[in-house]
């Protein structure tokens, strides 16, 4: 086995050093009548040579959406990742290293968390980032946990432009902390009347922008009620590249924000890894679930990072903690932050413009073809269309045909009574013969 | 000086003068500033061209003040990452002897792999008809959990380890609710050696936590466990094997002792490696065990993640996966995706999508290269290395349970240093001089200055010998006091010495901000 380094004679040698008989005396804890004598059912070793035939075959019985006009979103993004992301993430050092709990050596790790704070914090117009979540979704349900806290009250009112599976996330948790959740119908038009919804009662309302409809919303007027009632408001988004070009929710008065940040740098690997962004005002650091990475000195004065503030974990406040987790999405953190980089501002803004000209574009173009009713006044880049058949009917055909040409709201809330509408998802990979074919499509199908 | 053989080097000695430099460089230790102290808003790394006139459609939500986002160019980018990257140790670097955190090989062709297009570059919401790869994927590594643990079905969606462990006790806490026992049955037994994600999972969705005190030789027994129980009793959460680096062995009287009771068996499964192939947990009585695929297959942690925390379940708990799921429906694997869907009662969805499939990409590369066989074959090693390494250093360092066989890590504790002046820390920040990162410390946290060693399978005897000699030399050194710098003033050689952790969490500094003009900085 050409992972295994030790030798048969190896293998006696320690035994003897070790001064037993056979390897299963190693094993004399474990019940005798439930030590396994064979092997278990399942194929021996294979080189890997083989292993590649195996699994290039299953690879190869999926459709990448690079291979075909692709328009597919709703919670995350077919962006480009510049070729250096990958390969500096596939460092040795990075790749193979482990929480830093040794910060001597670990200021990689370390500085790089610390640049990716700083960069979520800028981002999102808040004070303060922690070094991210599995993903948003997961993040969004500790964010209504982290509003408990703050706020003593446990009844979370959720927008119904939130991303549904955002919304199941938080019910599950709520449900089993015996939390309570009002969630409002699906709202495809972003005029709900959330305002209403906030009294002295809510811990926290969660709005998400641009919604999952793709509707871009105010969220002044709601921090404004919000903070009148000692609520806190929570801003969600899916796609990080939009806040290069829209009014952060920070600036908007969001005490909490927390989204998706799989747009910057990391693949669509069918839904995970991704990488959770999570940020807040200051004065709640100690309240804030995750990893946080702090400036300090070490003792010959020189700059360096350590994790921080961990009397607010598991490992040291355990049934007292302010969540259970325990690891970070690290790599996915670190391409976040090589992307990042490497757009910089200029770039960064540069790109969100094109996604929106992209959306724009496909928007007019789809308006224009019979049976097609795009229904948002406002976007970034995704949108919803009214179709004069089922959306998901559509999406097999059009999928037939080679084009991947969204999603269909039915297959997020099934049963709300929505089947004719699809998201349809445009960034900048999206070329002027992408949107010819996806037309093109709909025109035959419709 | 010994190589790699543990043989004296030919090469001569390294020498130790301090040669100040211009820059504070010193040849490839270069330091390396932030982002923003070096990169500008006005630069990019990347061609991208402004688009053709357009009407924006944001409803007057445009951004309308700078972001305040450095960029750098390309080889910019490139240097200052690998610049960082020098600054850190990874299992590629050396032995990284990290007790419960399983710091073991992480084969490229699995990397090689999850970056098949196939994989990689598939969206989560894309017609079913146009991932029946990934399907088949997901329900081959279900197959391999599965027939690994002898459980009855698997919820692959948890995100990581402590994900997993919320999973399962979700689906015990629904199984309760089920019963009709939701309001009485709260109660959640947890030994003290565990992990503190357990009692933190527990809490989070409303259990009272009991500790299930340690006994002095490392075990947790059942009579512990029976004074304990009660109709209140929804669960115990055990580690097998457990922090202690021992197999618990009355693990099958405890889970009679649990399951009598009405209550379920939920085992941490950070430590399966060291029994894959040897033991399955279904066996055993567990109803829901978490398997870490980086810890126990292979992918790597990443500086922290991303993980992936699958969730084993009993035939009594395999109703209560959580939505997505893999099944298979006419002859062929589909998805389902909402609780209405599901023949059986889905407490909920845990994420927005279906799980770490780059991780479960990695993780079937890593069985399928090791095959049944090759995976005993690796808990069989891992476990003799940690015993190898226990024979080795039993003289010299104290084993807080006594000198017994252990599973895949080895717990030492800090009784042999007492009286030395040298502290567990001051041991560990010692190893990073010679080159190693230093094993797990204080945790268990029942065990006075515990040192939890888990050289893992894939270090050879040859690393363990240097290793171990390693460790002896620096134990004798502790012990005989001559040299009390080389401890306390420890790392010498890493790119930072100790650093000052209280100050980082007395004034917390979380980012960068731009320093003072000189002139105000002045007043």
């Amino acid at each position: 086995m050409r992972y295994l380094p030790l030798s048969d004679a190896d293998r006696r040698e320690m035994l003897a050093r070790i001064g037993v008989q056979s390897i299963d005396d190693l094993f004399a804890d474990i019940p005798k009548d439930k030590l396994l004598k064979d092997l278990v059912d399942l194929p021996r070793r294979k080189g890997e040579l083989e292993v590649e035939r195996i699994l290039s075959r299953m690879a190869s019985r999926n459709v990448p959406a690079s291979s075909v006009p692709f328009f597919v979103g709703a919670g995350a993004y077919k962006h480009h990742v510049p070729a250096t992301v990958d390969h500096l993430i596939q460092r040795s050092e990075f790749l193979t290293s482990y929480t830093p709990y040794q910060p001597e050596i670990a200021q990689g790790t370390l500085q790089y968390l610390f640049e990716f704070q700083t960069q979520v914090a800028a981002l999102t117009g808040m004070e303060v980032a922690n070094a991210s979540m599995y993903d948003g979704s997961t993040g969004t349900g500790e964010a209504v946990l982290m509003a408990h806290r703050v706020t003593k009250r446990r009844k979370a009112v959720l927008s119904g432009g939130l991303h549904p599976h955002y919304a199941d996330v938080v019910k599950t948790l709520s449900h089993m902390a015996s939390d309570e959740v009002v969630a409002l119908a699906p709202d495809v038009s972003g005029t709900e009347d959330i305002l209403s919804r906030i009294d002295d009662s809510v811990s926290c309302v969660v709005v998400q922008s641009p919604d999952v409809f793709g509707n871009l919303r105010d969220l002044k007027p709601i921090a404004e009620k919000a903070r009148r009632h000692g609520a806190l408001l929570i801003a969600v988004f899916t796609e990080a590249v939009s806040l290069g070009l829209l009014e952060s929710p920070g600036s908007q008065g969001a005490d909490i924000v927390v989204g998706e940040g799989q747009s910057i740098g990391n693949a669509l690997n069918f839904g995970g890894p991704y990488v959770g962004l999570f940020a807040a005002k200051s004065k709640y650091i100690r309240q804030m679930p995750g990893r946080l990475c702090g400036e300090t000195v070490d003792a010959d004065g020189k700059r360096g990072f350590v994790l921080t503030l961990s009397t607010r974990e598991q490992h040291i406040r355990r049934d007292k903690a302010t969540s259970n987790i325990c690891t970070n999405s690290g790599l996915c953190t670190l391409a976040f932050t090589i992307h990042m980089t490497l757009l910089g501002e200029a770039g960064l803004t540069r790109l969100a413009r094109i996604n929106h000209a992209n959306a724009v574009k496909l928007a007019d173009m789809l308006a224009g073809v019979k049976g097609v009713e795009v229904l948002n006044r406002t976007f970034f880049n995704e949108f919803t269309v009214r179709l004069s058949k089922p959306a998901a009917e559509v999406v097999e055909r059009l999928a037939e045909k080679g084009v991947l040409g969204g999603v269909p709201v039915s297959r997020l809330m099934p049963g709300a009574g929505l089947d004719d509408l699809l998201l349809v998802a445009s960034t900048e990979v999206n070329t002027d013969d992408d949107r010819a074919a996806l037309a093109a499509a709909l025109k035959e199908v419709l | 000086m010994l190589n790699r053989q543990g043989r004296p080097s030919s090469a001569g000695e390294a020498g130790t003068n301090e040669h100040p430099t211009f820059t504070g460089n010193k040849a490839l230790a270069q330091i390396e500033p932030l982002i923003f102290e070096i990169g500008r808003a006005d630069t990019t790394g990347v061609d991208l061209d402004e688009p053709e006139a357009f009407t924006p459609r944001l409803g007057g939500l445009e951004r309308k003040d700078a972001i305040g986002l450095p960029g750098l160019s390309e080889p910019e980018t490139m240097r200052h990452y690998v610049r960082l990257s020098q600054m850190n140790y990874g299992i590629d670097t050396g032995l990284f002897p990290l007790g419960s955190c399983t710091m073991k090989h992480n084969p490229r062709l699995n990397e090689r792999m999850a970056r098949l297009p196939g994989f990689a570059d598939v969206h989560p919401l894309q017609p079913v008809s146009t991932v029946k790869g990934a399907l088949e994927l997901m329900n081959e590594l279900a197959r391999y959990l599965v027939t690994l643990t002898n459980m009855t079905t698997v919820a692959l969606s948890p995100k990581a380890g402590a994900h997993g462990e919320l999973c399962g006790m979700m689906a015990i806490k629904a199984a309760i609710e089920a019963r009709g026992e939701g309001k009485t049955r709260n109660v959640v037994l947890v030994p003290d050696s565990a992990h503190g994600t357990n009692p933190a999972t527990a809490a989070l969705i409303g259990f009272v936590v009991k500790p299930v005190p340690a006994r002095d030789d490392g075990w947790v027994h059942v009579e512990d466990v029976k004074k304990l129980l009660g109709p209140d009793v929804a669960a115990i959460m055990l580690t097998n094997p457990n922090t202690c680096g021992l197999f618990e062995n009355q693990v099958a009287e405890i889970a009679k002792a649990i399951h009598d009771a009405g209550a379920y068996f939920y085992c941490d499964g950070a430590n399966f490696n060291a029994i894959v192939g040897k033991a399955r947990p279904g066996d055993l009585g567990v109803d829901a065990m978490h398997i870490n695929l980086h810890k126990t297959f292979s992918t790597p942690h990443g500086g922290g993640g991303p993980g992936s925390g699958p969730v084993v379940l009993s035939a009594r708990l395999a109703p209560y996966a959580p939505v997505p799921f893999v099944t298979l429906k006419d002859g062929e694997l589909t998805l389902v995706e909402h609780e209405a869907d599901a023949a059986e009662k889905p407490f909920g969805r845990m994420t927005a999508f279906h799980g770490q499939m780059g991780m479960y990409v990695r993780a079937l590369s890593y069985m399928l290269s090791h095959g049944a066989d090759g995976m005993r074959q690796a808990s069989e090693d891992a476990v003799l290395n940690a015993n190898y390494v226990r024979a080795s250093l039993s003289d010299l360092f104290s084993q807080p349970f006594g000198d017994k066989p252990c599973m895949h890590e080895v717990l030492f504790d800090d009784t042999w240093l007492k009286d030395t002046g040298v502290t567990t820390l001051d041991f560990a920040k010692a190893m990073i001089d010679e080159g190693y990162h230093p094993m797990t410390m204080y945790f268990p946290l029942v065990v006075h200055g515990a040192m939890l060693i888990e050289p893992t399978e894939s270090e050879s005897k040859a690393s363990l010998d240097l290793f171990i000699a390693t460790l002896r030399d620096l134990a004798m050194a502790a012990k005989t006091g001559n040299d009390k710098a080389r401890f306390t003033g420890a790392p010498f050689h890493a790119p930072r010495r100790r650093l000052d952790e209280t100050r980082a969490a007395r004034n917390p500094v979380l980012k960068w901000t731009p320093p003072a003009p000189v002139a105000e900085a002045a007043e």
